[in-house]
């Protein structure tokens, strides 16, 4: 299928790597614009094939993550084992930091139409035996519904601005599509960032993102939400979860082989629904450590029933641990953006 | 949410008979749900007209009906069992519209009963086309345009309107039924008129043409606290226009990003929401522009599919088995996963492989058939394979279809006729795609004449690039990477032979020499992330192997492959109960198949799966790695007795009848000189290589004569000779196809004995003991395939000595034969001699049909014996009948009766012969052999008229005996009408009789008269050539406009018995349970 540039999560590929069973070097796609090859090769990301990836899997299920190194050269296992031996653990590093963007900026980019709208001839709607209805042919693409809901304007003015300040731990830009889908005006700012820097720009909610490794490490950010909690509306996603987590008192772990892939079951504890998320860390709050008088566990994973989410039960913070904006992965948890938008409606009455 | 408390017993209605759209899947299905059910402590009523399912088994529901599938036997069966419930979404089309004739006629409201799973307002909206067009559009989905016509004048001008082509699809029918494409008006013309008459409710849609775009199917589920799972995306490689059935598919879909695959995933949750399908699952099918990515909703099923019995193959989750479940009020998140035991089933399957799935055709079945393929369905099965990458699963799909002739290209191959090929789709595209890329035609060119995705076409160009670098190469030269690249892209020894014009014996040495041998991989649901408790495995060239094979006594049962005319549902379901009876012993089974329709292809039937191809190479890899105590070949049809001899040879264990006697069986020389030792009379017969030769045979034994192939399936290309040119024909077009030229294997001539009784024999035998399980009395006179007969048990006109004679061959059969097991043997009755016709030492079709009518499962009893147990300590119910051992009868008639799939084929006649072309089977079941004669009629789609008018033409030779039947007829107050020969014979022997003019005598005609429903049966016997003309038509307007048709005097006989047994009789209905602990009587 290739690759597009509208399909891109963060300005350039993080991995260091890519293990796969079967490359595929023909990009066929009406919206491909490079080849996965070509776009690998740009950022320099190597990639090896016909890998008996699926022994890889049970390796790991067995033994949990590891460390690994890759090399197309003939030094000996033993050297690379070692190499790879003395590599640094996930553990007790902070990643955030060094991914974060160095300054703040705007976003203003939506949702994109998969589909241009094509003008159809419309066919039966004079026949007799057809009802009204057949023939008429609406072009919107449903998946962007909402985003072109607010584009026409259908929610009114005072509803559509909301000022968000995004903390970016290594943000998913799909997350900062969807918050323009749902009428925010995004403020972008790096890790560091100081809660009274954040106040200052008056925000409405502030959002906390996703991000690599261990939240441990991450002192600043939980001092930072620490001053924020009850003074303006926070939503935290993944690596922000963890972080608020530890923010209220909470701890974290790290999961033997974490959990990865965008088909992981989430129960939401309020509603008693479930919905199929993506998921991709290696860390996890401990909901035992929370405080229950001040902490709600709202959601919980039915694979292996560690914690999703939880809201403050008296202030405006909730989070949770996979990723509602997807991308790659279902849309089911998207009413967390509702949600988020509520929180900030309520906050601001 | 915990099940539903106010609902106790539930019933479930099948699929009836094996039809082109509709074959084992529902058996499977409904089995799953069945047992589902039960397990959560409800109990279950069944309703199936088709014995040779497993779901009909008396141990799958508690209570079972094996009755026709018609509004008032559901009501008669309602009556008496009272059900609070009925879920109709697991026996298909036909399930689903029974269904809602029930809940429309006010029945299921009148006796209580709920409906489950879907409501009949969901039902409407998905199954309406109209009103699910609405629907997706009421949630901003787009769907073709369209608009739904009833009469042809207005089609056309909409059709005009809309521009060619015009895609017609009547409403409710069965895989497309009717459906067409039209490029131009004319052809418009004729397909709307086509497409109107098929449809029950006389309308149809007209669509824009989405021919050529991309086409995805979601398999979803749904539990009524509204959580969504998609279980299985599946992408036909084959563009919109052909039917899904028809197409090869892949899952999953290869060719989406992940933001097209979300938007199709969000569309079907919003579609199943506003269809209304509160539980269960759904298929929804979309169409996406390749240009522009614009998607459209093609339609949604409401209920478990074919394609949701391929997902559940595809992914090892169980749909129907799940749906069930739901319907009861339980929730995805509380019923756990079955393989990794400690997840639950609210999740989405992740591959790490990828499944490939290929139609199985048999148009040669059908001369005269159109072989294009478009929205109708024609294929008559299917095959799925797995492999880790898309090219390694095509390959072993394509050897899955184990054609009986490998594909070649004819002599000369011009550019035009390839491109024709690629064009037009026919069911062997594959290979002209295979066959082009050889040739160097351009992908560009390739994927503009086929419309397949770039991708594949890629795929397939690497593959071919890849045989040459292999063809480059020797057995000898050859490095190990190479051929493991070779068969990791899924070559197999046989191709590689090919190649390198050696045997496939050599390259498999040569395999194991270089250590290249397979490992196999667990099926899972979640891409090995838990582990894994259900050995369902496939093969694969990678390096770590999880079979985790285990020394225990254990048996391999061969599966059947894919269902085709012949080889169908019988014998996979003797496949299954052979896995059952030994795993009851305490064995180990491996079951190996590639039908993912099949009941054997359920993870939970045996101990381990391998879903695999049936060749020797595939088969002898599983041994390898199991070494199995022994292995079954004689349940699973021709395919694993094709493979016998070869695995013998490989020093396979096989179990029961030697291979060696079943290929005796099958050797004319030898089995003649055997029937002459024991001096039991067969027909006269010889062989013959060359025309010349076949006529000299042929005036040898005298006409008529039955002229075929040897080793036959389901009796291919035979036919009856009554003059000697046809039978040069026959041999001479016989050896165009390949056929007859083999010295070991060539055209069987044998005397035709007219106006003789045939009858169809099973019996088991352990190698010393015998016992008859049933002697059926076919129908139709001999010379009809036994497949296409009707037949009854226990026989109704039989004399004593006949059967005495008959008891006393088969038992001295299966002693000379030495068989331990199953025995079918064939007899024609002439004048009260008793000839033998054929003797299979193996599972006969007719297995399960004996086994539903004693009430004594066969096949089980067969595969015990075959692992060394004696039938004296098996405790069998026989009755000790002239000396001999036979299952003892019940007091009542059991009758089986064919199905056949003329309404998929147009054009092709309809007349019953020696090549057997029915596609399934039904039984009725009766106190009155005329009554299960009507029943089974019916079951079997023909609805035998108790008034109206019966049109009758017969030949010379029948008009002598046709004058009682037509009094028999009159006596219940029917009308007779004949053409003028049959109307003054009838006149002479003093039946009323209205003549009418043949088709080319002058207007209105017979065929008028059937086309505006002026007559209610035909019974027309052929005349021969002169007026085949004649006849077709009359018999083609019958099957069009779904009149009864009956072609031969017998069955007209038995019709006149059953129409004045039913005349006056209420609808009689018994589970058989009931049946089958009534009281047993001896045979008479």
């Amino acid at each position: 299928m290739g690759t597009n540039l509208d399909d891109e999560e963060s300005g350039k590929p993080y991995i260091e790597g890519l293990i796969v069973r079967e490359f595929s070097a023909l990009a066929s796609n009406w919206r491909s614009s490079e080849t996965a090859q070509a776009y690998l090769e740009r950022h320099g990301v190597p990639v090896i094939g016909d890998i008996d990836t699926r022994a890889l899997v049970r390796h790991l299920r067995e033994v949990g993550a590891l460390r690994g190194i890759l090399s197309t050269d003939d030094t000996p296992a033993d050297q690379l084992i070692a190499e790879a031996r003395a590599l640094p653990t996930m553990a007790g590093l902070e990643l955030a930091g060094r991914v974060t963007t160095a300054k703040k900026y705007e976003w203003t980019k939506g949702s994109i139409e998969l589909t241009a709208p094509i003008a159809h001839a419309a066919v039966a709607s004079k026949g007799n035996g057809v009802p009204a209805g057949a023939g008429s042919l609406g072009t919107r693409s449903f998946a962007s519904e909402r985003s072109a809901q607010v584009k026409k304007g259908a929610l009114a003015p005072e509803e559509r601005r909301h000022r968000v300040v995004a903390y970016d731990f290594g943000i998913k830009q799909n997350i900062l599509r969807l918050l323009v889908d749902y009428g925010c005006d995004v403020t972008v700012v790096p890790a560091r960032t100081s809660a009274e820097d954040i106040l200052a720009h008056k925000p409405n909610g502030v959002f906390l993102s996703n991000g690599p490794g261990d939240p441990e490490p991450v002192t600043y950010a939980v001092a930072n939400i620490k001053k924020l909690l009850g003074r303006v509306p926070i939503f935290g996603i993944c690596l922000g979860h963890q972080l608020c987590g530890l923010a209220l008192g909470g701890k974290t772990f790290k999961l033997k082989f974490g959990h990865h892939g965008s088909n992981h079951p989430v129960k939401n504890l309020r509603t008693q629904k479930v919905e199929i998320t993506a998921q991709n860390h290696g860390f996890c709050v401990d909901p035992e450590s929370l405080p229950s008088s001040d902490v709600e566990v709202t959601h919980v994973n039915l694979n292996d029933h560690t914690n999703e989410g939880m809201r403050h039960r008296s202030l405006p913070l909730f989070s949770v641990q996979y990723h509602p904006e997807a991308s790659p992965g279902p849309h089911d948890a998207r009413y967390l953006f509702d949600d988020f938008i509520a929180m900030m409606k309520d906050a601001a009455r | 949410m915990p099940k539903r408390t106010d609902i106790k017993k539930i019933l479930i209605i099948g699929s009836g008979p094996i039809v082109i759209g509709q074959a084992c899947e529902f058996d499977y299905s409904g089995t799953q749900a069945c047992k589902a059910l039960r397990s959560e402590g409800y109990e279950v009523i069944l309703v199936n007209s088709n014995p040779a399912t497993i779901m009909t088994d008396p141990e799958i529901a508690d209570r079972t009906y094996i009755e026709p599938l018609a509004k008032e036997y559901l009501e008669a069966i309602i009556a008496a069992e009272r059900p609070d419930a009925l879920l109709p979404t697991v026996g298909g089309q036909t399930g689903l519209n029974l269904a809602v004739e029930l809940a429309e006629a006010g029945i299921l409201e009148k006796y209580g009963v709920k409906l489950i799973g879907a409501s009949l307002r969901a039902i409407k909206i998905a199954e309406d086309r109209l009103l699910f067009k609405d629907a997706c559009r009421r949630i901003g989905l787009e769907v073709p345009a369209s608009a739904v016509v009833n009469e042809i004048p207005e089609a056309i001008k909409l059709a005009d309107e809309l521009g060619y082509p015009v895609v017609i699809r009547p409403s409710f029918t069965l895989g497309g039924t009717g459906g067409s494409i039209a490029y131009n008006r004319e052809e418009f013309a004729d397909s709307i008129a086509r497409a109107l008459d098929a449809s029950p409710v006389r309308q149809a849609l007209i669509e824009e043409s989405v021919i050529g775009w991309k086409e995805f199917e979601l398999e979803v589920m749904r539990d009524h606290r509204d959580n969504f799972v998609v279980i299985c995306s599946i992408e036909n490689v084959d563009p919109m226009g052909i039917h899904t059935g028809d197409s090869i598919t892949v899952a999953p879909a290869q060719t989406l990003t992940d933001k097209e695959y979300q938007r199709m995933r969000d569309a079907a949750a919003a579609i199943i929401r506003e269809v209304g399908v509160e539980t269960g699952g759904s298929n929804i099918q979309f169409g996406i522009d390749p240009e522009t990515g614009r998607m459209v909703v093609i339609e949604m099923n409401p209920r478990v599919s074919r394609s949701s019995a391929l997902a559940s193959k595809a992914t090892g989750f169980p749909i129907a088995k799940i749906a069930a479940k739901l319907a009861v009020g339980m929730t995805l998140d509380e019923i756990p996963n079955d393989i990794t035991r400690k997840t639950p089933s609210c999740f989405e399957p992740s591959i790490d492989y990828v499944v490939a799935k290929i139609p199985k055709f048999q148009f040669e079945k059908f001369p005269g058939s159109e072989t294009t393929l478009t929205t109708q369905m024609k294929s008559v099965g299917e095959v799925m394979a797995i492999g880790r990458t898309f090219q390694e699963s095509l390959c072993k799909a394509i050897r899955s279809l184990e054609p009986s002739t490998a594909w070649r290209a004819p002599a000369e191959v011009t550019t035009a006729l390839l491109r024709e090929k690629l064009h037009v789709p026919g069911p062997d595209r594959i290979h002209w795609l295979f066959e082009a890329l050889e040739r160097g035609m351009s992908r560009d060119e390739v994927c503009s004449l086929t419309k397949i995705d770039p991708w594949f076409i890629r795929q397939m160009e690497d593959m071919v690039a890849l045989d040459r670098r292999v063809a480059a190469s020797s057995l000898r030269g050859i490095s190990r990477e190479l051929l493991l690249e070779s068969k990791r892209s899924g070559a197999s020894d046989e191709e590689l032979a090919k190649l390198w014009n050696v045997k496939s014996a050599s390259v498999r040495a040569r395999r194991h020499e270089l250590g290249v041998i397979p490992v196999f991989k667990r099926v899972d649901t979640c891409a090995a992330e838990f582990e894994s408790f259900t050995p369902y495995l496939y093969s694969t060239y990678e390096e770590e192997d999880e079979s985790g094979a285990m020394d225990r006594p254990k048996v391999v049962i061969l599966g059947s492959g894919p269902s085709r005319i012949g080889q169908g549902i019988e014998f996979d379901y003797c496949c299954c109960h052979a896995a059952l009876a030994l795993k009851e012993d305490g064995y180990e089974t491996v079951m190996i198949n590639c039908n993912p329709e099949t009941v054997s292809t359920d993870y939970d039937t045996s101990d381990r799966l391998y879903f695999e191809p049936l060749t020797l190479e595939d088969v002898l890899a599983v041994l390898e790695r199991e070494k199995p105590q022994g292995v079954i070949v004689q349940f699973g049809g021709q395919t694993p007795l094709n493979l016998a001899l070869e695995l013998k040879r490989n020093h396979a264990k096989i179990i029961g009848t030697d291979p060696e006697s079943i290929d005796l069986a099958e050797d004319r020389r030898r089995f003649g000189a055997l029937l002459a030792e024991l001096n039991i009379p067969q027909p006269r017969g010889g062989t013959a290589l060359a025309p010349q030769e076949a006529v000299a045979t042929a005036a040898e034994i005298g006409l008529p004569v039955l002229v075929r192939p040897s080793y036959v399936l389901g009796g291919r290309a035979m036919v009856i000779a009554y003059d000697l040119k046809t039978v040069e024909e026959y041999v001479a077009q016989a050896a165009q196809i390949g056929s007859g030229t083999d010295p070991k294997r060539p055209i069987l001539i044998d005397q035709f004995l007219e106006d003789a009784t045939e009858v169809d024999v099973d019996a088991l035998a352990d190698g010393e003991d015998v016992v008859i399980g049933g002697i059926m009395e076919h129908i139709e006179e001999a010379g009809i395939h036994s497949g296409d007969s009707s037949c009854v048990l226990p026989s109704v006109s039989l004399k004593p000595e006949v059967l005495a004679r008959i008891r006393d061959y088969t038992v001295r059969l299966a002693r000379a034969l030495h068989v331990v097991g199953l025995m079918n043997v064939q007899y024609a009755i002439q004048h009260d001699t008793v000839y033998v016709l054929e003797v299979n030492p193996r599972a006969s079709r007719t297995i399960p049909y004996v086994s539903k009518a004693t009430g004594v499962p066969l096949a089980k009893v067969a595969a015990r014996l075959m692992t060394g147990r004696k039938l004296k300590d098996l405790h069998l119910p026989v009755v000790d009948m002239n000396g001999v051992k036979e299952l003892a009868v019940h007091d009542f008639y059991a009758v089986k009766s064919p199905v056949f799939p003329f309404n998929k084929f147009r054009g092709v006649d309809t007349i019953l012969g020696p090549e057997m072309r029915s596609t399934g089977e039904v039984m009725g079941i009766s106190s009155t052999f005329g009554l299960a004669f009507a029943k089974a009629q019916l079951a079997a789609g023909q609805r035998l008229p108790l008034s109206g008018v019966v049109f009758i033409s017969v030949n010379d030779h029948d008009k002598r005996h046709v004058a009682a039947i037509a009094k028999d007829l009159a006596a219940v107050g029917l009308k007779i009408t004949a053409t003028r020969g049959t109307a003054a014979a009838l006149t002479r022997a003093g039946v009323e009789i209205e003549a009418v003019y043949k088709v080319n005598e002058g207007r209105p005609n017979i065929v008028d008269l059937i086309k505006t429903g002026k007559v209610n049966l035909v019974i027309n016997t052929p005349l021969g050539r002169e007026s085949f003309y004649d006849e077709k038509s009359i018999r083609r307007a019958a099957v069009r406009y779904n009149v009864p048709c009956i072609t031969t005097l017998s069955a007209a006989s038995a019709a006149a018995r059953g129409i004045r047994a039913m005349a006056g009789h209420a609808p009689d209905v018994a589970a058989l349970q009931d049946l089958h602990r009534r009281k047993s009587t001896a045979a008479t």
